[in-house]
C-alpha cells in the first residue's frame, strides 16, 4: 500500500526532524565551529582563533600520549577483541554440545555498563582489597601496587578488550551459519579436515564479515571513555589518557571548550581515515559463494 | 579444529578446555562480585574467594544513603530517565518509520542517507555543543536534558530497524481499511502497529540497554545529584565509599541484576538486536 498524502508525511516526520536537527545536525556544526575558537569555561565571549587550536593540537605532548594509546586500543581492538572472538567462534563451530551455554555466557559482559565494568576491575586492582593482591596474598608473594605509569594503559586495555569479545564472536557465528553445508562436504571428500579446513575455507569465506568487524572494532575503540574514566581518569600523569578522556577534562573542567571540539574533530578524522584504510585493505578480493 | 597429530578426542578435549576457559573469565568476575556483596569489608581482605559465612544484605541496606549518595534513587531516576528515551524512541521513530515504509515522495533517499549519517554519528562529536543548547533551552536542571538528547541519538537505529520491519509487512489489511474509507492515522494506529510489536519489542530493549548504561550524556547534562542515574552514581562510589568494599560490591551488584535478568529472559532479541544496531554512533 502506498500512501501520498503530504500533511501525514510532515506531520509524522517533525518530530525526528525536529531533534536531529537541535541535537545533531546543528551541534555537529558548531563542533567544527568552536574548534576555531579561544573558548573558556563556556563563557559568553568566544574569540575566533583560525588554526591555533589545531597548531596546540600538534604540539601538544599529552595529545601524543592520547594519539598512542588510542592506537594500542585500536590494534587491541582488531587483534583480540575481533582475533579472539573469531578464534573463539571457529573452535565453538566444531562442537556440538554446549553451542547454546556458551553463547549466553560469552554475551554477559556487553550488557552490563563500562561504568559498572570499570568500578569492578578497580576493585581488582586494589592495593587493599583488590583481587589479584588477594591472589599474590594466597600464593605467599608479595603485595604490588598494579597501576602505575608505566602498566596503567594496559591494565585499563584489560576491560576494554575482554568486554567485546562475545560480540564479535557472536557476529562471527553468525556470519559462519550462513556458509553453505555443501561446500565443507566437497572439502571434506578432497581430504580438508580441522584447522585447515578453518584457515582455508571458512576464513577466506567471511571476509566480508571480518571486515565489517574491524570496522566495528575500530569505531568502537574511539568510543571507548568510561571504563577509563572510571578505573585512572587518564593518570597517573595522563599516561593512560585516551582522546575521549582527554577531550573531557578538557571541556568540562573549566578549560578550552574551543580545544576540545578541536580534539572531537580530529577523532573523527582519525575514524575515517582508520576505517577507510581498513576497508581497502580488506575488501581488495571478496570470495563469494 | 581437529589436529592432525592428536587423537580426535584430545583435541575435542583441548576445544573445551579453551572454550571453558574464556567462559570462567566472563562468569567469574561476577560471581566474584555476587558473592562478596554480602560479606563485611574485613571478611573481603582475609577470604576473598570463599562463600559468604552468612547472606546477610547489611551492605545493600547502606545503599540509600551511604556518603551522601542514594543508590536505590539513582535507580529510579534511571528508570525514570531510559523509561521515557524508551516511549519517546518508539513513538516518534514509529511515526517516522511508517511513512518512509509506506509512503512515496521525491525526498525519500534523501532521508534514508540522513538516517544512515545520523546513526554513524557518534555521541562525542556533539556533546560540548549540545551542553551549551541544553542551557538555551531552558532544559538545564531538568530529567528532559537528558532524555531529549538520547532520544535524538536513538531515534535513527530506531527507525531503520522499523522501517525495514514494516516495509516487510503485507499491504491487503490496509488496502482493505482504505476501502473501507478509514483515516491514515487510525491505519496506522489499529493496523500497523498492532502488527510491528515484535520490532518494537527489539527496539526498546536495545534502547534501555544503551540508555541505562550511558554515563558520558548525564554526567555532563545533569549535575543535580538527586536527578543523577546509577551509572553517574557508581562513578562516584570510589571516591564517596572509602575503604568500605562491601557497600561497593553491592552498588556495583544492584545497578548489573536488572540488566543480567533482563538479558536472560529476552536472550535471542537482546544479541540480534545488539548485533544489528552494531553500527550505531
Amino acid at each position: 500500500m502506498i500512501f501520498q498524502d503530504k500533511r501525514y508525511i510532515v506531520l509524522f516526520l517533525a518530530p525526528t526532524m525536529l531533534l536531529l536537527a537541535i541535537f545533531l545536525l546543528y551541534p555537529l556544526g558548531q563542533s567544527v565551529y568552536y574548534s576555531f575558537t579561544d573558548w573558556y569555561n563556556f563563557s559568553n565571549t568566544k574569540h575566533f582563533n583560525g588554526l591555533a587550536n589545531y597548531r596546540q593540537l600538534i604540539e601538544d605532548p599529552v595529545i601524543g600520549i592520547a594519539f598512542k594509546n588510542t592506537f594500542i586500543l585500536v590494534a587491541g581492538a582488531i587483534l583480540l577483541q575481533a582475533g579472539g572472538g573469531l578464534v573463539l567462534a571457529l573452535l565453538t563451530d566444531s562442537i556440538k554440545r554446549g553451542f547454546k551455554f556458551f553463547r549466553t555466557v560469552f554475551f554477559f559482559p556487553i550488557v552490563i555498563s563500562g561504568t559498572a565494568i570499570g568500578l569492578m576491575f578497580s576493585l581488582i586492582y586494589n592495593y587493599d582489597y583488590g583481587l589479584l593482591n588477594a591472589l599474590m596474598r594466597a600464593f605467599g608473594w608479595g603485595e604490588q601496587v598494579w597501576l602505575t605509569e608505566k602498566s596503567a594503559i594496559y591494565l585499563v586495555l584489560i576491560p576494554i578488550l575482554w568486554q567485546y569479545v562475545g560480540f564479535y564472536f557472536v557476529i562471527f557465528l553468525t556470519g559462519m551459519s550462513k556458509i553453505p553445508e555443501e561446500i565443507y562436504e566437497s572439502a571434506t571428500l578432497d581430504g580438508i579436515t580441522g584447522y585447515r579446513r578453518s584457515i582455508y575455507i571458512t576464513i577466506p569465506l567471511l571476509r566480508d564479515v571480518i571486515a565489517s568487524c574491524l570496522t566495528l572494532a575500530t569505531a568502537g575503540a574511539l568510543k571507548v571513555f568510561d571504563v577509563v574514566y572510571i578505573v585512572t581518569k587518564g593518570g597517573p600523569l595522563n599516561s593512560s589518557e585516551l582522546l575521549s578522556t582527554y577531550m573531557y577534562t578538557k571541556a568540562f573542567n573549566g578549560q578550552n571548550a574551543g580545544y576540545a571540539s578541536t580534539i572531537v574533530i580530529a577523532m573523527m578524522v582519525l575514524g575515517i581515515v582508520i576505517t577507510v584504510a581498513l576497508n581497502r585493505l580488506v575488501k581488495k578480493e571478496a570470495a563469494g559463494y | 579444529m581437529v589436529n592432525k597429530g592428536l587423537r580426535p578426542g584430545a583435541a575435542k578435549l583441548m576445544v573445551y578446555a579453551l572454550l571453558v576457559l574464556w567462559a570462567c573469565t566472563t562468569i567469574l568476575p561476577l560471581l566474584w562480585v555476587l558473592l562478596n556483596s554480602f560479606k563485611t569489608s574485613d571478611e573481603i581482605l582475609m577470604q576473598s574467594f570463599a562463600l559468604p559465612h552468612q547472606f546477610n544484605f547489611t551492605n545493600y541496606w547502606k545503599l540509600g544513603e551511604y556518603g551522601n549518595i542514594n543508590i536505590v534513587k539513582g535507580f529510579a531516576n534511571s528508570l525514570i530517565i531510559s523509561g521515557s528515551v524508551v516511549l519517546g524512541v518508539s513513538l516518534f521513530g514509529g511515526l517516522a518509520a511508517f511513512i518512509l515504509a509506506r509512503f512515496k515522495f521525491g525526498l525519500k533517499p534523501y532521508f534514508n542517507y540522513l538516517f544512515v549519517i545520523c546513526m554513524l554519528l557518534p555521541q562525542f562529536a556533539v556533546i560540548i555543543p549540545n551542553f551549551v543548547i541544553i542551557e538555551k533551552l531552558g532544559l538545564n536542571g531538568t530529567y528532559l536534558s537528558v532524555i531529549l538528547p538520547q532520544i535524538a541519538g536513538n531515534l535513527s537505529f530506531a527507525i531503520m530497524m522499523m522501517t525495514g520491519f514494516m516495509a516487510s509487512l503485507p499491504g491487503e489489511l490496509e488496502e482493505a481499511a482504505v476501502m473501507d474509507g478509514a483515516a491514515i492515522w487510525k491505519i496506522f494506529y489499529r493496523i500497523t502497529l498492532p502488527l510491528s510489536l515484535p520490532i518494537f519489542a527489539t527496539v526498546s530493549i536495545m534502547v534501555f540497554l544503551w540508555s541505562y548504561n550511558e554515563l558520558l550524556l548525564p554526567l555532563v547534562y545533569l549535575p543535580i545529584r538527586d536527578m543523577q542515574p546509577i551509572s553517574v552514581l557508581l562513578s562516584l562510589v570510589s571516591n564517596a565509599y572509602g575503604t568500605d568494599y562491601g557497600a561497593m560490591m553491592a552498588a556495583i551488584a544492584i545497578s548489573i541484576l536488572p540488566l543480567l535478568v533482563l538479558y536472560i529472559f529476552s536472550q535471542e532479541t537482546v544479541i540480534k538486536g545488539l548485533t544489528a544496531g552494531a553500527v550505531k554512533g
